[in-house]
């Protein structure tokens, strides 16, 4: 191996790597925020909601859990101005994650709702309580912290997932790095930091996401 | 020489100290029951004598041979005494008769005909002859607890560690259960057994031990431990579980 | 310009779908064996080899599947060999399968319950005797559904290898696109073909766990 590495160019670099860094961190803060309320919506739909509307979320779910991301980002990219549907790539980039999102949560919340011991939504209903009152106040709170590892890490499976986007022109880490390599030609080393980035992201997400867990579940899930 | 031989054993988990210096000799041909409160040690200290828990101090010594927390001392001291479970810990994906013939394949490596001919005169033995192509899955909790005790059988041991067999059983299951064990007492296997079936301990055992707070409190023949009980802690026991008078 | 019919469209993405095919099974065959190989070393007595896999592991979870065919693809050609996309295609995957499946397993083998390890262990059985006889034919049963499950994913990570230069479907899609400016139809053709090669996968795997479960609650 006759290869010199060469990380000399970082300094001047950097500013390009710290906004990649943040469009990925918002996309993923939005999309996960967004994801989990299609989410939910989804599981209600599926287990609560009317009968005629069942079918709906079960088709998305299937075919979004079916198929690969990219394939999904460019339909919505590319495919969806056909129909006169026209997003920058930001848009397209954000659409497509909250709709993958949405299709896994869904399924992870359906499993916390049906983790509901059944005298939960008798005494809800017991008490006076209509349907929907039942779910959002007996059934989802204690659902969500019994899944909130679960979403959590889904949340992050979804951000490195959105190293795809930068194939649309979202400007994010990945698209960073892409840049950074065409100015530079030192491929294997914007990759190199790129990935050391995705991993320390992925790391800090995880802690993150395990306090605000235990600050908005103080008390631990009764099961 | 006994053939158990416990001396000063003391064993923690963290800083909660579960036995606090056992002194307790067994001798070969020697029915024993151990008894007391749950939390009293009586568990840990079968599963210390079978090396499942290693002990912080003191020694254990099976048959002259000390038990040394390393891979051969363990084996060796495995084939000489066989445990019994609570809840009975069959191999699910093998049948009962494969249960009983896998350890003497591999452990002992007898070859296959002999091991399985002894595991239906074990299987017999524990009145099971007709179980031996049944999965766990398919048996009694009683008949698997059976199936257990022929495993055991099979390797054959100098003493058997039963650690409340009957304890997962339901009621109408148990009777089955402690018919082999009385048979094995009858034919002279050494047993230890925790239990809480007190009947059975004043009938069949030679000895009772109580333990409490991680010690041994009182050891006696059964006419003696259950009728004249000399501690409060003994008398309190046995009020608590009400079967002795 | 020529015309093309929609049976244009599909027939060259179908012919396309071999190697997505292709590279999935490779990938999964491959990830497999290197991955029984991190689990032994995973489940195994030896302190470094836990280490060493444990880290391996969160290293190819936690980074994006694109990074690491990037970084195959640069990283193999700074031996001075012109890597071609398959090569470094199918060495990321496969490394990264592995991961993915050293941990499913690791989780089998743990979900054998504590008293199968005291039983066998009392019947005076060493480790590996324990392993080979015991624990690790109950874990195979347990592993079976999440394996299958986890097929659909080498399957759609398959999909990335289209960026380093792999042609398959993914890649088929943009090419066709490129030469139709039909985007949705092709896409949608693209999408239809991942999902009919997915879901009987999928399916099967849940149908799998919950004829597994059924097995469990007789116990």
């Amino acid at each position: 191996m006759h290869y010199q590495f060469d990380f000399g160019w970082v300094a001047d670099y950097y500013p390009v790597f710290l906004k990649g860094i943040w469009i990925t961190l918002e996309l993923t803060f939005v999309a996960t925020v967004l994801g989990v309320l299609v989410g939910i919506a989804c599981a209600w739909a599926r287990t609560q909601g009317p009968a005629w509307l069942r079918p709906l979320p079960i088709a998305y779910i299937e075919l979004i859990r079916n198929t690969p991301f990219i394939i999904q980002l460019f339909f919505i990219f590319f495919g969806l101005p056909g129909l006169g549907f026209s997003l920058s790539g930001m848009e397209a980039a954000l659409l497509a994650m909250v709709v993958n999102l949405g299709a896994y949560s869904a399924e992870i919340v359906r499993a916390g709702i049906q983790a509901t011991p059944r005298g939960q939504f008798e005494a809800g209903s017991s008490l006076g309580m209509n349907r929907l009152q039942v779910f959002r106040h007996v059934v989802l709170v204690p659902a969500l912290q019994r899944i909130w590892p679960a979403l959590s890490s889904q949340a992050i499976i979804v951000m490195l997932g959105s190293a795809v986007v930068s194939q649309i022109a979202a400007e994010d880490l990945t698209f960073a790095a892409n840049y950074i390599q065409s100015r530079t030609f030192r491929a294997f080393e914007a990759y190199f930091i790129s990935t050391a980035i995705y991993l320390l992201l992925a790391i800090a997400l995880r802690y993150v996401l395990a306090g605000i867990g235990s600050l908005i579940f103080p008390r631990r899930a009764v099961r | 020489m006994s053939l158990i031989e416990i001396t000063e054993v003391r064993k923690s988990f963290g800083s909660n100290e579960v036995l606090k210096g056992i002194n307790l000799n067994v001798e070969a041909g020697e029915v024993v029951a151990v008894i007391g409160r749950s939390g009293s040690g009586k568990s840990t200290l079968l599963r210390c004598i079978n090396g499942l828990e290693q002990i912080n101090a003191g020694s254990i010594s099976v048959a002259g041979q000390p038990l040394l927390p390393d891979d051969k001392h363990l084996k060796a001291l495995r084939l000489k005494v066989g445990m019994i479970f609570q809840q009975f810990n069959l191999f699910p994906h093998l049948t009962a008769g494969g249960n009983v013939i896998l350890s003497q394949t591999v452990v002992k490596k007898t070859p296959k005909p002999e091991a399985e001919a002894m595991a239906r005169r074990m299987l017999e033995r524990v009145g099971l002859a007709e179980k031996f192509d049944a999965y766990p899955d398919e048996l009694s909790g009683g008949q698997q607890q059976r199936v257990a005790i022929a495993r055991a059988l099979a390797m054959q041991p100098m003493a058997l560690l039963c650690d409340e067999i009957t304890s997962a059983l339901d009621p109408e299951l148990v009777g089955e259960v402690l018919a082999v064990v009385r048979e094995l007492a009858s034919e002279g296997m050494t047993l230890m057994m925790v239990t809480h079936e007190m009947k059975f301990a004043r009938d069949v055992c030679k000895r009772v031990v109580f333990m409490h707070e991680g010690r041994v409190h009182e050891v006696g023949p059964p006419q003696e431990v259950f009728t004249k009980p000399k501690t409060e802690e003994l008398q309190r026991f046995i009020g608590m579980v009400g079967e002795a008078g | 310009m020529t015309e093309f019919t929609t049976w244009d469209i599909l027939r060259n993405l179908l012919l396309a779908t071999r190697w997505t095919l292709v590279l999935s099974l490779v990938s999964f065959v491959g990830g497999g064996l290197l991955g029984v190989l991190l689990l032994f070393l995973r489940i195994g007595r030896a302190r470094i080899g836990r280490i060493f896999v444990k880290y391996y592991v969160e290293l190819f979870q936690g980074t994006p599947l694109l990074m690491q065919l990037f970084l195959a693809f640069f990283g193999l050609g700074l031996f001075g060999i012109d890597v071609p996309p398959w090569l470094a295609a199918g060495t990321a995957l496969i490394l990264w399968t592995a991961a993915f499946l050293a941990e499913i397993w690791r989780g089998c083998v743990e979900a054998v319950v504590k008293g199968q390890w005291e039983a066998s262990a009392s019947l005076g059985m060493g480790y590996l005797q324990q392993m080979r006889w015991v624990i690790l034919p109950q874990a195979f049963k347990i592993a079976i559904p999440p394996t299958v499950g986890f097929s659909v994913q080498v399957i759609k990570g398959t999909a990335l290898t289209s960026i380093i230069g792999f042609v398959e479907l993914s890649k088929a899609g943009t090419v066709v696109t490129n030469a139709t400016f039909e985007p949705f139809t092709v896409y949608g053709f693209v999408a239809l073909i991942y999902f009919a090669i997915c879901w009987p996968l999928s399916k099967s795997s849940q149908m799998l766990e919950r004829k597994l479960n059924v097995a469990h609650r007789n116990h």
